[in-house]
């Protein structure tokens, strides 16, 4: 008899034995539980969705994508596009600053790092994935800026600039643990095969490592940019809360989860177009992070090669 | 034997200058990889430095215990800390329960079937929600329906949402570590299966569920865009007494002080305070978690 059928012949006893009652109860207490995540799932599209077409019977779709954002104007209007600028930008200027560094420090740490300093150096980039976002914001704001103040004499004290670069620094532990995960799923025998040709380490990384993990080193990039999309209390520090649309990356840019955050400090009563503006803005915001999630996840298992 | 032209083939002059280029090649991009790490250590000890130096002659034993204030060098964050940790009181033990309860079911009961493709997939997504949602979803349903408005109980059923998919995966990992011969000896001398969990499967994995759960608060307690949309008030001045109270918590307190630093520059200071008090929270608590996962975690 094999293991298996030993298993089996305990689970049959196991079925007529006492205490199945108990069992019983608990396999529904449990599942219970289990379904807490699936009913938070639905919890979050029914309240966005909810909420968000009290928003759109009173603003039409025309003026939700339109360039004028004056949520608390005599004549208020709710035009999401200088939000999607500000969001398009700060995350551009953060994967602009993480994927390269996130990505070479990846590659240095999978293939060149001695094991014992590798060992050394993976917990600080754990450390810096650690750090709540709230101090990054207040690092940005009361250091990053004033620093590029000195070197870009206009820029104004927010601005999208210092909190892009900084929610780079924070993406970067997230695209190098990825990342070196994808390379060191590579097997050896790829690397040694090359190596044996007389190849440098440096053109096995490039020819045969980095593309053979390429779908797991892109889904990493993918998550990033989500990450920077959805990250909120950099950008509301450190970027302010202009809503004119501009492209200027010296000036003051709001995003989607800034917009968010600043107008449910108290300005919006339930009820009224600005709260339901905020389910509106939130559902806009959850469709992207959701789209950009289900790329990744297609991303890494389609172009993933098994070995 | 034919004779292949001698052309073909690279000198050797040739192929030792384009070895000896290659080499170098590889040395230079190793040497310039390395800086990427070098550059992550360097912004960890800036900021570490940047704040740790603007918190001196401001982090004193009346910071805190002292009750929040207007005046800076009044202010203390005595009702601050205690938000804090009121609201873990919350956090743990929600989502302990939801979250073990979800991993035994998921690794003991579900076995292959669609549904636990569903909630795990499900789980997965939840995890890389923007934080900003769950406070939109906290103020909705926790807030408004439930009627709790900016408590406690408000903030800490939001962020045991938030953290839940994190306590999940990390003790499906703990439960699936732990071998099918112990349960198979258990079953085997007539437990239960529910017996079986409780007193083999449970204890064996208890240290990663530790492990994960820790962790999991550590991202809690740093959370700031969910309390922040729930709508906790800017200044509240006296201490909370339980659950049903308003509050504020560390991660909002430096917030609020590092907006209102354009009012008063020594805000500043006090928001570095409380940063590096939340820092040390932090370092506590995967210390311990670290110190757990060394300790009793066993190999079979």
């Amino acid at each position: 008899m094999n293991d298996t059928s030993i298993r089996n012949l305990i689970l049959k006893n196991l079925e007529s034995s006492k205490g199945k009652k108990t069992d019983k109860i608990v396999t529904t207490l449990l599942l219970m539980a289990a379904s807490i995540s699936i009913v938070t799932s639905i919890g979050i599209v029914v309240t966005l969705v909810n909420d968000a077409v009290h928003f759109f019977a009173e603003v039409p779709l025309r003026d939700f994508f339109s360039t004028e954002l004056a949520p608390l104007g005599i004549e208020p209007a709710f035009g999401v596009i200088p939000l999607l600028v500000g969001t398009v930008m700060s995350a551009l200027i953060a994967m602009l600053v993480a994927v390269p560094i996130g990505l070479t420090a990846a590659i240095y740490l999978s293939e060149f790092a001695p094991t014992s300093f590798r060992n050394t150096l993976k917990p600080i980039m754990e450390v810096l994935a650690g750090i709540p976002t709230i101090v990054y914001g207040f690092f940005a704001y009361s250091f990053v800026t004033p620093i590029l103040m000195k070197m870009l004499p206009n820029l104004e004290a927010k601005n999208v600039l210092s909190a892009g670069l900084v929610m780079g620094v924070m993406i970067i532990p997230m695209v190098t643990s990825l990342s070196e995960d994808a390379m060191n799923a590579v097997p050896n025998s790829l690397r040694e095969g090359a190596l044996a040709l007389g190849a440098t380490k440096l053109e096995v990384t490039l020819k045969v490592v980095v593309p053979a993990a390429i779908s797991g080193i892109v889904a990493s990039f993918i998550l990033g940019i989500s990450r920077a999309i959805g990250e909120t209390m950099i950008v509301v520090i450190a970027s302010g809360s202009s809503k004119k649309l501009t492209f200027d990356i010296t000036q003051s840019m709001q995003t989607m989860t800034s917009y968010i955050v600043e107008f449910t400090g108290g300005d919006a009563g339930a009820g009224t177009v600005g709260y339901y503006s905020l389910y509106a803005v939130g559902l806009l915001l959850f469709i992207f992070t959701l789209i950009m999630n289900l790329i990744a996840q297609y991303v890494a298992k389609k172009y993933r090669e098994v070995y | 034997m034919e004779n292949v032209p001698a052309k073909k083939y690279m000198s050797e002059e040739k192929y030792s200058k384009r070895t000896a280029r290659r080499i170098l090649l590889d040395k230079i991009v190793r040497w310039a990889f390395s800086f990427s790490i070098l550059f992550a250590v360097i912004v960890l000890v800036v900021l570490l430095y940047q704040i740790i130096t603007k918190s001196i002659g401001w982090l004193d034993w009346n910071f805190l215990t002292g009750n929040l204030s207007i005046k800076p060098e009044k202010a203390g964050i005595r009702g601050v800390i205690l938000g804090s940790l009121l609201l873990m009181v919350v956090v743990i033990p929600v989502t302990l329960f939801l979250g073990v309860a979800t991993a035994i079911y998921l690794e003991e009961y579900a076995g292959k079937s669609k549904l636990k493709t569903i909630i795990t997939t499900n789980i997965s997504n939840l995890a890389s929600v923007p934080s900003v949602i769950f406070g939109l979803l906290g103020l909705a349903v926790f807030g408004r329906l439930f009627n709790l408005g900016s408590s406690i109980l408000a903030g800490g059923l939001t962020l045991s949402l938030l953290v839940l998919p994190i306590v999940v995966v990390s003790s499906q990992e703990a439960i699936k570590a732990v071998p099918g011969y112990l349960r198979d000896a258990s079953y085997a001398i007539g437990a239960s299966k529910w017996t079986t969990i409780r007193k083999v499967v449970l204890p064996a994995s208890l240290p990663g569920i530790l492990t994960g759960s820790i962790l999991a608060m550590s991202r809690a307690i740093g959370e700031t865009a969910p309390l922040v949309v729930l709508g906790i008030p800017t200044l509240i001045l006296k201490i909370p007494n339980g659950i049903f109270d308003d509050f504020t918590a560390l991660p909002i307190q430096i917030y609020y002080w590092t907006l209102d630093t354009v009012l008063t520059a020594e805000y500043a200071n006090l928001a570095a305070a409380t940063i590096v008090v939340l820092l040390t929270m932090l370092f506590l608590m995967n210390s311990i978690a670290i110190f757990i996962r060394n300790k009793f975690q066993k190999r079979y």
